[in-house]
């Protein structure tokens, strides 16, 4: 069993040029107050990878907003106008990387596994610099593991035993993510007691998570 | 040139909405794609995914209705009908990577003479990302682009791409506001006209070569009305 913590007491533990995995597709599902307390205690240089930088506002990109990001691994930017004038401008490097591919390396990095065959991105410039490899007739890229210092998840529910699960399209890159980081930290939308969530119900076992946040007040 | 009282998106998303298959999986992509919804032939059973991780949405719910947890790929709220599924996005990846997606729609911004698309970037221009559009192109059984057919008065069907490939493959059909144009190994073959358009018509306005095989149909549009419980 594990005692919730603040979201200000867990953005203590991230450090100025640390990589952090989060979840949210467009913002939704992504954990709005830990972002909130990072961009509170002023980080820099952060490494974030997930699936876009949302908007201006919204999910991470308050992080990009507020200057705490260097450089971005994502598979979209189209929707945030600060990340493409960043970008341009030379203050952060963005990395592009087909969605499909991003969630592969993620689950490879989180799974033991030396990487995975795509065709994703062959004959684009996806491959360049990338190792291909022929077999079964087809051409694949291998694509290697991406893993992170902290994976930053929001849960739907969480028990005492960090337990998680997740609600409909703010599932997303969370369930993946949560095997992929040295640091694990979980805000779930409520947390209840041990027992409460059936077993078949939890989407991420509390094992893999170091760190809950407090539910909000 | 279009038909009266049609506009060339509703041309577009009414042609491809007869690529429609009963009982297959589909993923419509942002924007013009997302407008096939509309016109699914009455009584066919399609069910739609979103690469954010639902399969089976509907219409967004009315205002003050909305779950912030339950949003489409452009995160516009979405409702989920009954019998729908939600996934991760490990899970959505597999079923379009792994060969269980029947059918895309996505947007182009070029198509060339052996039927390659490009559709994710403009060098020095526009720089969105590929989102899930090269596992799309990579993945699914057909590719059905779904486009104008000129853009500022040049056309975006090309002898050779200019743009950055979205992927190495034949894409299955071009679906245009002029014409339905099929990638075959001998080249782009002309296979409909848009209602009142002319082949001569077509041709001028393409800057690849098209292969003209007999009489060619005008597109065989339906006037299905649109289902209130599809997404718009």
């Amino acid at each position: 069993m594990r005692r919730a913590i603040t979201a200000a007491e867990a953005a203590t533990l991230i450090a100025d040029g640390s990589s952090l995995m989060f979840g949210g597709f467009m913002g939704v599902g992504t954990p709005e107050r830990l972002i909130d307390a990072i961009v509170e205690r002023g980080v820099r240089g952060l490494t974030i990878i997930g699936n876009d930088t949302a908007r201006p506002g919204v999910g991470v990109g308050k992080l990009i907003d507020a200057g705490c990001v260097a450089h971005v691994i994502v598979s979209h930017i189209g929707t945030n106008p600060v990340t493409q004038k960043k970008m341009i401008d030379g203050e952060m490097r963005v990395e592009l990387v087909p969605q499909g591919t991003l969630i592969g390396r993620i689950h490879a990095g989180g799974s033991g596994l030396g990487g995975i065959l795509t065709p994703t991105g062959v004959g684009s410039v996806v491959e360049e610099g990338k190792q291909i490899i022929e077999t079964g007739g087809r051409r694949y890229l291998l694509e290697l593991p991406l893993r992170a210092d902290f994976a930053l998840i929001r849960a739907h529910e969480a028990d005492y035993n960090c337990n998680l699960t997740y609600r409909l399209t703010a599932t997303n890159f969370n369930p993946v993510i949560a095997l992929a980081a040295d640091c694990v930290i979980a805000e779930p939308d409520e947390i209840v007691p041990v027992g409460v969530i059936p077993p078949d119900a939890v989407r991420t076992p509390g094992v893999l998570v170091h760190h809950l946040v407090e539910r909000p007040r | 040139m279009d038909a009266p009282g049609m506009d060339p998106k509703e041309i577009i998303a009414r042609r491809v909405a007869l690529e429609l298959r009963d009982h297959s999986l589909v993923n419509l992509g942002i924007g013009l794609p997302t407008m096939v919804a509309r016109y699914v032939p009455a009584g066919m059973d399609v069910a739609f995914q979103s690469e954010n991780g639902i399969i089976g949405f509907g219409a967004p719910p009315p205002h003050g209705m909305e779950d912030p947890n339950l949003t489409d790929a452009g995160g516009g709220f979405i409702s989920a009908l009954p019998g729908a599924a939600s996934f991760d996005s490990l899970m959505s990846f597999a079923l379009i990577r792994g060969g269980h997606l029947d059918m895309t729609v996505l947007g182009g911004l070029q198509v060339d003479a052996t039927g390659r698309l490009a559709n994710w970037m403009v060098p020095g221009k526009l720089v969105p990302g590929m989102g899930g559009a090269m596992d799309l192109v990579a993945g699914a059984r057909r590719v059905i682009v779904a486009m104008q057919h000129s853009a500022g008065g040049k056309s975006k069907i090309v002898p050779e791409l200019t743009l950055p490939p979205t992927a190495d493959r034949r894409v299955s059909l071009v679906v245009t506001d002029m014409a339905v144009i099929e990638p075959t190994d001998g080249g782009l073959v002309l296979r409909e006209r848009a209602p009142g358009v002319s082949v001569a018509e077509i041709v001028a306005a393409t800057g690849a070569t098209l292969l003209i095989i007999g009489e060619v149909p005008e597109m065989p549009i339906q006037t299905t009305k649109p289902l209130a419980s599809l997404p718009v």
